[in-house]
This record gives structure tokens, C-alpha cells and sequence, in this order.
């Protein structure tokens, strides 16, 4: 295995003539046997890049390789060595799940006995034995996600790209997904995670690259991207709206940056968080405003992204339909 | 360099080509049986057109040296195996539409099989259907007297000319933004090829001005070649006419439907 699993260097797509510039130099670098997080919100540019390294897409300029292999020139040594689920993959639901994983396996050239063997493991350790030879048409939205994702690993590749593997699943389903993603790492597979959870990129992904609009805006560990604000988070709870937009004027100045309402929950980014948080208690309290909690904590990666482009990472889907391809065949499901 | 764990078999690039069209194939058509509804909407159509045209428009046309049923069967199987061969552009545009051609560029087969595959595929549920229909033709009074080499080399003559045309199709199908669409698009194309035809009159009958095109087109001249085979009458140089329409077609239409193939991501 070469130092890095992954590595693009100065990825420019467009779409549409050269109208839309999906990614817009983008340099990654992904360690061997980790999770790497590709972060952003819906149109930033994950998917696309995802769909590069999988040898799917051709890059307009730049490079990349995945386990040594130019994506461009050695397409097929890399398809040999890679797995992709999640949204940009899919079941074949006219098949039962078994029938799937034959099928992925038969195309990745394995035996037949061996495909037939590795794919009743990998139902049944994604607890789907039961379901194996129902067809895929009748699955959950978890269980397809799990076959998809065993599809993925039928020829036990190296490296693993998971596009939004957990968009739309219901909380249980995300975090049984998660425990498989965690054991597939300490068997030493490197995974591409592209997520707009911020909580799950906090959770599995010990790299992190932020993408907004095709660029990178920022990169590190998750501590480092918190770090690097420097700051802290006073969230102070009110009875109502009203009360929190009245209390927000007074507080303007205490706030590194403009306050944040949501409900009747002002959220601040502060410097020194003990004493502004004193002078907040007053300044409420003499204006007669009624406090119904408060809490100081550390940035969450949901903070990062609002401090880096301005927006909540999860409100601003239906803004850039850079990755609906053509077709619009890929829906953006937030 | 990494090891893989798993047992990959040593076959040569063109055995795996192949093999990878065939699990392509199984896999349509293990879908194909999933939906027996499919199967009987495959085989009502050409059902409604025998019985309309054999007891309800027949009585009418009058052809020489020949009784209608057995003009018009042969005709039927022809026009049949055509429209069988749309199938590609819809099987096709629905593997774009649900991700799922995605999913077969990001594996290490064969580029061709997505199409072989398919193509392939469909040439079986065209004999599938040739095969039941025949069996209504018979039951309706068919009765060729052309022997049986002749039935089998007409039945090959009229698969290998709608294999050829589903790479058109599968064309279509990678081209159509969904499914209904490529349906959509087929008809109008497949329309006066069927019908400007000699499937269900002679050509003679019709004026003038379209017997050019009606002659000349290569549904005529493989419907010709097969009645003339089945039944055993004269049909000139039709036989081979429509054996140049079927591979030139291939010729023009494949490379096609594999350049289209490759743009398509």
C-alpha cells in the first residue's frame, strides 16, 4: 500500500460547458486505514468528487490516484481495489439480496463458490440473512442501504468510498451503519466518507476536508477545525421568540460574530465565555427579559461550518443543483 | 504493491468479457421472469394483431396463391420480434434512471457487457415470445408448407434483423432522459416501418407514391424473406437483402450505441 490510499491533486470539474464548476482545485490526501471525512452540504461538490475517484467521472483538469493507480489512465487496477456505496450506488431491486451480491461479485471476476460463500457472510454479519433471497423491491430503507454497502465489500476491497451512507436512515439504522463502518476500519480498510452530518464526520472520521461551492474551505481533525474558532458557544434559552430577538440587540456587541436564532434559542460565539456570560445574566436581567436556560459549550463541527460559510451546514439544498447530474437522477434528499 | 485477500480466477481478458455478458444477461432476464405480468403484456399485443387482422380485418384482403393466415403470421412474427426489440431502450433507461449503470462503471467488468448484456438478453425474450406466437399462429389456422429448415433458417432470419436494431434502441435508451420517454421516442420511429410494410398487405396494394419506400425498406424485405421461407413460395433476392439490411444496421448502430455509452456518466 503506498502512504496514501487516495490522492487527487488539483481536481477542476465542470458541468454544462464550463458554466458550472463543480470542484474547483481540490487536493486531498488520504491516509492508509482510516476513515476521512469529506464534509459539506448538498451541491458542495462530495459527490462529484467521489464519482471521480471511483473511476465514474473523468476530472476536467488535475489528477488522482487510489492505491497507486492513476484514475485516468489505470481505471480497471483501480476498480479492482474499491467499493463504492451510498447514494451514487444502488441495489438492483428486481434481485433478491443474495442475488446482488452474486452478481457484484461475478463482475468483479472472483470464483463462484467464493462469491456464493462471501455473500451468505456478508448478509448474514449486516443481519440479513433472513431477507437474502427476498427481493430487493421489498427491503427497508436500512436494509437496502445494508446490502448496498455488503455489495460494496463482496470483493473485500481496500478502499471504501461511502457517498452519504446514511442520508435518510432513520437514527437506529445510522448507528448500526456506523459500528459496521467502525469494524471495517480495524480490519485496516480506508474509508471515503462524504457526509453533511456533522455529527457522523465528529463521530468516524478522524481527517476532515469542509467543500462548500467546489472548494475547501477548511481541513484537519475534527479538534483542530474546533480549535481554530478559538471560542465558545453561550446558548441561552428564552420563553419565546420575541423574548430572544428583543434580548438579541443587547447582546450584539458581547458576540464575535452575529448571534444566531433558532426557536427561542439565541446562540452566541464567545471569546472569554465565563465573564461575557456574567455580563449576559445582567444585561438580560435589567431589561426585564425572563431566562429559561442557559449552557456554555465547546464549538460543535455545526458551528465550524456556520463560522466558515455563513450558513448552517443542513438549510441550503435546493440552492446549487450542481450534483444532480444530468438527468436529475440523483435526488437531493436532505 | 497490496495483496488482495480474495480468490480472483486467471481468465483471459476475452473469457471474462464474455462471462461478464452472461451474468449481465442471467440477471435481466432473472428479472424478466420475477414479473410474470411482463411476460403476458409482451405477448397480448401481438395476440390483439393477430385476431384483428386474422377474423376481423381479414375477411376483406384478398391475396393470390395464398390464403390470408398464412400472408399474415409470418408478418405478425416479424413485426413481433421488431417491437420485442424496444425492450433494449427501456431496459436501458431505467438501469440509467435507478443508478444502477453507476454502480456497473465503478466494477472492473467489461465496458461492453452493460449493452452485450442487454442486447443479448433480449434476444432471448424475443424467442421466447416468437416461440408462443408462432403457437397462436397455428391455432388460428397457419399452416406453412416451406419445411422445416426453412421455418428454423426464417425464425434466425427475423432474430439476427431485431437483435441488430436493438443496438439502435439500446441507443435510444442511453439517449431518452427516462424510460417513458425512450418508449415514446421508439413509436414514432418504429411506426412506418411496421406499417408502411408488407406485414399485413402486399405493397402492390398500396399508392404509388409510398411503394418506393415501402418496397425498399428493410422491414418489407425481411418480412418477404420470411413468408417466402415458411411457406415455401419464391421471394427472390429478399433472403439476402435482408440479411445486408440486418448487418449494416448492426455496422451503423452499435458503434453508436457504444460511444454513447462511454459519454454517458
Amino acid at each position: 500500500m503506498p502512504e496514501y490510499a487516495v490522492e487527487a491533486l488539483n481536481i477542476v470539474r465542470t458541468f454544462s460547458a464550463g458554466d458550472v464548476r463543480a470542484l474547483d482545485d481540490v487536493t486531498l490526501r488520504v491516509p492508509t486505514g482510516q476513515v476521512f471525512g469529506l464534509l459539506g452540504p448538498n451541491g458542495s461538490g462530495k459527490t462529484t468528487m467521489v464519482r471521480i475517484l471511483a473511476t465514474i467521472l473523468t476530472p476536467s483538469s488535475g489528477s488522482a490516484t487510489v492505491a497507486g493507480f492513476d484514475v485516468v489512465k489505470q481505471p480497471n487496477q483501480v476498480r479492482r481495489r474499491i467499493g463504492l456505496a451510498g447514494q451514487s450506488a444502488t441495489v438492483d431491486e428486481n434481485l433478491t439480496g443474495l442475488e446482488n451480491l452474486r452478481m457484484v461479485g461475478l463482475l468483479n471476476h472472483l470464483n463462484k463458490s467464493y462469491v456464493v460463500a462471501k455473500s451468505v457472510q456478508l448478509l448474514n454479519d449486516f443481519g440479513l440473512a433472513d431477507a437474502g433471497n427476498r427481493i430487493t423491491k421489498t427491503y427497508s430503507g436500512g436494509m437496502r442501504r445494508r446490502l448496498d454497502l455488503a455489495a460494496a465489500l463482496v470483493a473485500s476491497p481496500p478502499i471504501l468510498f461511502l457517498d452519504e451512507p446514511t442520508t435518510g436512515l432513520d437514527p437506529q439504522s445510522r448507528q448500526d451503519l456506523w459500528g459496521i463502518i467502525e469494524r471495517l476500519v480495524e480490519g485496516g480498510t480506508t474509508v471515503l466518507l462524504t457526509t453533511q452530518y456533522l455529527e457522523e464526520a465528529d463521530r468516524l472520521a478522524k481527517q476532515l476536508v469542509v467543500l462548500n461551492h467546489g472548494k475547501i474551505i477548511a481541513e484537519g481533525t475534527s479538534q483542530e477545525l474546533k480549535e481554530q474558532m478559538g471560542a465558545t458557544v453561550l446558548a441561552l434559552t428564552f420563553s419565546s421568540t420575541g423574548d430572544a430577538l428583543r434580548a438579541q440587540p443587547l447582546l450584539a456587541d458581547l458576540s464575535i460574530q452575529p448571534a444566531n436564532i433558532e426557536g427561542s434559542v439565541l446562540e452566541m460565539t464567545v471569546d472569554n465565555g465565563p465573564s461575557v456570560t456574567a455580563d449576559a445574566l445582567r444585561r438580560i436581567d435589567s431589561a426585564g427579559i425572563i431566562l429559561n436556560g442557559l449552557a456554555l459549550r465547546e464549538p460543535s463541527l455545526d458551528d465550524v461550518f456556520l463560522n466558515l460559510t455563513g450558513h448552517r451546514a443542513e438549510d441550503i439544498d435546493v440552492e446549487t443543483p450542481i450534483e444532480t447530474g444530468r438527468r436529475g437522477r440523483r435526488k437531493s434528499n436532505a | 504493491m497490496s495483496t488482495l485477500p480474495s480468490p480472483t480466477s486467471t481468465h483471459s481478458a476475452l473469457r471474462w468479457a464474455f462471462s461478464d455478458v452472461l451474468t449481465m444477461a442471467r440477471r435481466n432476464l432473472l428479472a424478466l421472469f420475477r414479473i410474470p405480468v411482463a411476460i403476458v403484456f409482451m405477448i397480448i399485443q401481438p395476440i390483439m394483431f393477430v385476431l384483428l387482422f386474422r377474423y376481423v380485418f381479414g375477411g376483406i384482403i384478398r391475396i393470390p396463391h395464398v390464403s390470408y393466415v398464412n400472408y399474415l403470421i409470418p408478418g405478425i412474427l416479424v413485426q413481433t420480434t421488431m417491437f420485442g426489440s424496444v425492450g433494449t431502450a427501456i431496459g436501458l433507461a431505467e438501469d440509467l434512471q435507478k443508478g444502477l449503470i453507476e454502480r456497473f462503471r465503478a466494477l472492473p467488468m467489461a465496458r461492453l457487457a452493460v449493452l452485450a448484456g442487454r442486447t443479448v438478453s433480449d434476444l432471448f425474450r424475443n424467442l421466447l415470445v416468437l416461440v408462443i406466437i408462432t403457437g397462436v399462429g397455428f391455432l388460428v389456422g397457419f399452416r406453412p408448407h416451406g419445411g422445416f429448415a426453412a421455418y428454423i433458417q426464417a425464425c434466425l432470419l427475423m432474430l439476427l434483423f431485431a437483435y441488430c436494431l436493438s443496438w439502435g434502441f439500446a441507443f435510444i435508451g442511453l439517449a431518452a432522459p427516462n424510460s417513458e420517454a425512450a418508449q415514446a421516442i421508439t413509436f414514432p420511429l418504429i411506426f412506418p416501418l411496421a406499417f408502411a410494410s408488407a406485414i399485413f398487405v402486399p405493397v402492390s396494394s398500396m399508392p404509388g407514391w409510398l411503394q418506393p419506400f415501402a418496397y425498399n425498406q428493410p422491414v418489407s424485405q425481411t418480412a418477404d424473406a420470411v413468408r417466402g421461407l415458411m411457406l415455401g413460395t419464391p421471394h427472390g433476392q429478399s433472403s439476402w437483402i435482408a440479411l445486408a439490411w440486418a448487418f449494416g444496421a448492426l455496422l451503423v448502430l452499435a458503434p453508436l450505441a457504444v460511444n454513447k455509452y462511454r459519454k454517458v456518466a
